[in-house]
């Protein structure tokens, strides 16, 4: 059994007086890719924002190698090995896209990624270093919001709806590559609502709905009549 | 003759209303903070300025190796301790605490060294001039000119050529993404005022070497600055510098027709600017 990297223990998180998330429990191990899947508004978004340090949680309730990182700033979570690829990749528009990496790269955390090895990842990235992040595509904006998080040399990575507004060819070029990023122990947690890509490239499964976990199980154990069960909340 | 003249020294005044400009329009690129206290802080900076010539007996270019520091420092720890409290989706809270550190900031310059104009002595500096193509220009307005341009330049090169500028930029665009990056915006929002601060100190001293001052024309340093950032489009920095020189030209040539007419001519000047160009002259391409 493989140490587990991240823990989140009755996980609540608010948003002023609406509750978005109710007693969420979750391990993940060393090297576990994990999906999570769920409709719109379930807390799917919510969890990335409370793990990577956007919200402040109650204390105890995430622990990461075995500290409480519930209270701590987005700096501060980023400097313990934690990176997010964001919903909607938010680049910063007035960085170029070498820029937008080097800038991910910052905080100095040893490893594998550099600009070269994200330039060697998505060649097209080295051909537009120089310009404007956001001039790019769609799909080519993707590759700079994880490249980014990759700079970071993280040993946890949390993608949140990286599918979300792309062509389907271009989807399918990102997926390609996600067991080639995700490789050399990384762990990665994976918010997606296609649930046949999240089944595809994940070792486990969650299912949250409206703000609980719903399911959980092994990627390739689980049926789809259970799935749609926990995704849609119908008998 | 007489107008060429008149240009070209209000050309000069414009390198000073730039200088004025600049650190507000930093600390509004950077975290979209109207600074109101502005004025009153070159104002602040030009009374350390006088108290360091007249304590340590350096010339006032000399002092500024004290006050451009001590500024420095004060923005620092003026934005940890207060102004970092103050900003958040609301542009209200940040208004009123600067407007209420410029009372402070006036009232306390008043106990301390009283209503009566005071003015920095430069010496020879003050009165010294160059003749070039038949127009006599004052060393101390070329000078600020000068100042003015090179600080322009160092922090458009800060911006765009540094890691601190990067983090200025990526927290601008994006404050929560940059905070996931490892930046932690308070201590950037700190360096930005820092900064600005010191462009302040450089500013107030200049001003104090230039004309005498009170502490009540805070005020107007702030009116001037804020017209040259409007006039030259907000986050544009050499726009900035146009938009100082626009005002200072406006104000030497309205001076010309008729001496009370000098600040009513900038005035005026901005206000045509602003109802036919309301992002002003160079805005910064995104929106």
């Amino acid at each position: 059994m493989p140490e587990t990297i991240l823990e989140i223990k009755g996980l609540n998180a608010h948003y002023r007086d609406f509750q978005a998330l109710y007693g969420v429990d979750m391990t993940v191990a060393a090297g576990e890719v994990l999906a999570i899947i769920g409709a719109n508004g379930a807390g799917k978004t919510t969890l990335m924002r409370s793990i990577s340090g956007l919200m402040a949680n109650g204390a105890g309730q995430i622990r990461y190698r075995g500290n409480d990182i519930s209270g701590l700033r987005a700096d501060q979570v980023a400097a313990t090995g934690i990176a997010l690829v964001p919903e909607g990749r938010q680049l910063f528009r007035s960085l170029s896209v070498e820029e937008n990496l080097i800038i991910g790269g910052q905080i100095g955390r040893k490893g594998p990624w550099n600009v070269q090895a994200v330039f060697k990842l998505f060649p097209i990235l080295a051909e537009r270093r120089a310009v404007p992040a956001t001039s790019l595509s769609g799909g080519q904006q993707q590759m700079v919001a994880i490249g980014r998080a990759l700079m970071a040399n993280p040993d946890l990575i949390l993608f949140d709806e990286i599918s979300l507004g792309l062509a389907p060819i271009i989807i399918k070029d990102i997926y390609a590559a996600l067991p080639g990023i995700i490789g050399e122990g990384m762990s990665a947690l994976i918010v997606e609502q296609d649930i046949t890509k999240a089944l595809s490239v994940s070792n486990r499964l969650y299912c949250l709905q409206e703000g609980r976990v719903s399911l959980e199980g092994v990627s390739g154990a689980v049926s789809r009549a259970e799935i749609s069960r926990a995704y849609f909340g119908m008998e | 003759m007489e107008w060429a003249n008149a240009v070209v020294q209000g050309t000069l005044l414009g390198g000073l209303y730039a200088l004025f400009a600049a650190g507000l329009s930093l600390i509004f690129g950077v975290m979209r903070l109207v600074n109101i206290a502005h004025g009153d802080l070159i104002v602040l900076a030009a009374y350390l300025g006088l108290t360091v010539v007249s304590v340590l007996g350096l010339h006032p270019l000399l002092a500024l190796l004290v006050v451009v520091p001590v500024m420095a420092l004060f923005g620092y720890v003026l934005q940890r301790v207060v102004l970092n409290r103050t900003l958040g989706d609301d542009l209200l809270p940040p208004l009123l605490v600067t407007f209420g550190l410029s009372v402070i900031l006036q009232n306390g310059l008043l106990a301390i060294y009283t209503a009566d104009p005071q003015k920095i002595n430069a010496g020879p500096l003050e009165t010294a001039s160059v003749s070039v193509a038949g127009l006599s220009l004052g060393v101390l307005p070329l000078l600020t000119f000068c100042v003015a341009i090179a600080v322009i330049w160092g922090l458009q090169w800060v911006f765009y050529h540094t890691a601190l500028g990067r983090a200025f930029r990526a927290v601008s665009d994006n404050q929560d993404i940059a905070q996931l990056m490892g930046l932690n915006r308070r201590h950037i929002f700190g360096l930005a005022m820092a900064l600005a601060l010191a462009v302040t100190a450089l500013a107030g001293i200049l001003l104090g070497i230039r004309t005498s001052f009170d502490p009540s024309i805070g005020g107007g340093r702030l009116i001037f600055g804020f017209e040259a950032v409007i006039i030259g489009g907000l986050g544009n920095l050499w726009g900035t510098l146009a938009g100082g020189v626009i005002l200072g030209v406006a104000q030497t040539l309205g001076a010309k027709v008729d001496p009370g007419w000098q600040l009513l001519a900038g005035h005026i000047t901005f206000l045509i600017i602003l109802a036919l160009r309301p992002n002003g002259l160079f805005p910064r391409i995104s929106a």
